[in-house]
């Protein structure tokens, strides 16, 4: 092809070669974007159950912590 | 989940920015190579992805070894990141060697030994993918994929130095006097330039990727280890 004396016409392939490359990196980025979402969702859902597993078991740890007063209100009251 | 450094916010837009400017560089300021017409323009950015990906599976095998020595995760999801960026730019590199290659050559793709040692590069490092799929234990997986990138790692010089060191057609545009090699052609200033400009702009466009899936794998760590902790 490089043989005739004109420039040849490739700027299809041109074309072609940098959407390819703009897309693939385009998709990269796009998954990044979706996993890193995703994780997020589940360490929001994670979150969430280990605060309800922490209730659950009546060792709320970390209200205890924020509220250390009120417990022992209640047993004075009650006795 | 932490919100992301505003270091890697404007790392983001400085890389955008950068690939706007080497397509420019590409496409408008480099001059159109006489001989093989616009799709010589591929090259600026075929080189310059193959150049950080072949630098970042190096990289991953310097991080493999500092994972051996350690046997801190951190090095581990460092590693993975690095492997990851490289085979997306490594992929796009041949893609584009092969649309090059189609006017210049006639033909998809040949068994040279440029393209032969580039596709291997591409097929361990997706292996290498896979190989961690199959291994639940953490530090079993760390320790296997660190093994493997470290020996992965020799396939990187190999495909650089293949045009170098063998019979081939693949041209040697940078320092390269190949009389076999079918395709070559001498830059000019301004091609150099453009080259130039692909290359800086792919190096700080594969640090923000690069850096963007470290902070996924530091997340993807955390869910884990949560995960663990409900379960139990």
């Amino acid at each position: 092809m490089f043989l005739q004396e004109a420039t040849p016409d490739t700027s299809g392939y041109m074309i072609a070669g940098y959407a390819i490359a703009f897309i693939v990196m385009a998709l990269y980025v796009l998954s990044i974007y979706v996993r890193n979402r995703n994780l997020n969702q589940d360490l929001t859902l994670l979150e969430e159950m280990e605060k309800q597993s922490a209730q659950a078991k009546g060792t709320p740890v970390n209200q205890s912590q924020k509220r250390p007063a009120k417990p022992a209100r209640k047993k004075s009251g009650k006795k | 989940m932490p919100t992301k450094p505003t270091l890697l916010k404007v790392l983001d837009i400085v890389a955008l920015i950068m690939l706007g400017v080497a397509t420019y560089f590409a496409l408008v300021k480099a001059p159109t190579e006489l001989v093989m017409g616009q799709v010589q323009r591929v090259f600026y950015f075929h080189l310059g992805t193959a150049w950080t990906a072949l630098l970042g599976f190096l990289f991953s095998s310097v991080l493999s070894v500092i994972y051996l020595i350690t046997k801190d995760l951190r090095w581990d999801r460092y590693q993975v990141a690095a492997i990851e960026v490289s085979l997306v730019f490594f992929l796009i590199t041949i893609v584009l060697g092969s649309i090059w290659a189609r006017p210049a050559w006639n033909t998809w793709w040949t068994w040279d030994p440029r393209l032969t040692t580039a596709a291997i590069t591409e097929l361990v490092y997706i292996a290498y993918f896979m190989l961690r799929q199959g291994i639940d234990d953490p530090d079993r997986r760390a320790r296997f994929g660190a093994v493997y990138a470290l020996l992965g790692g020799i396939s990187a010089p190999i495909t650089f130095f293949a045009i170098r060191l063998y019979r081939t057609i693949h041209p040697v545009v940078i320092a390269g006097n190949n009389p076999e090699a079918e395709g070559g052609f001498s830059m000019t200033a301004d091609m150099r330039t453009a080259m130039f400009v692909a290359l800086f702009a792919f190096t700080v466009i594969f640090i923000d990727l690069y850096w963007n899936r470290i902070r996924l794998g530091d997340l993807q760590d955390k869910v884990e280890q949560l995960k663990l902790k409900v379960t139990m």
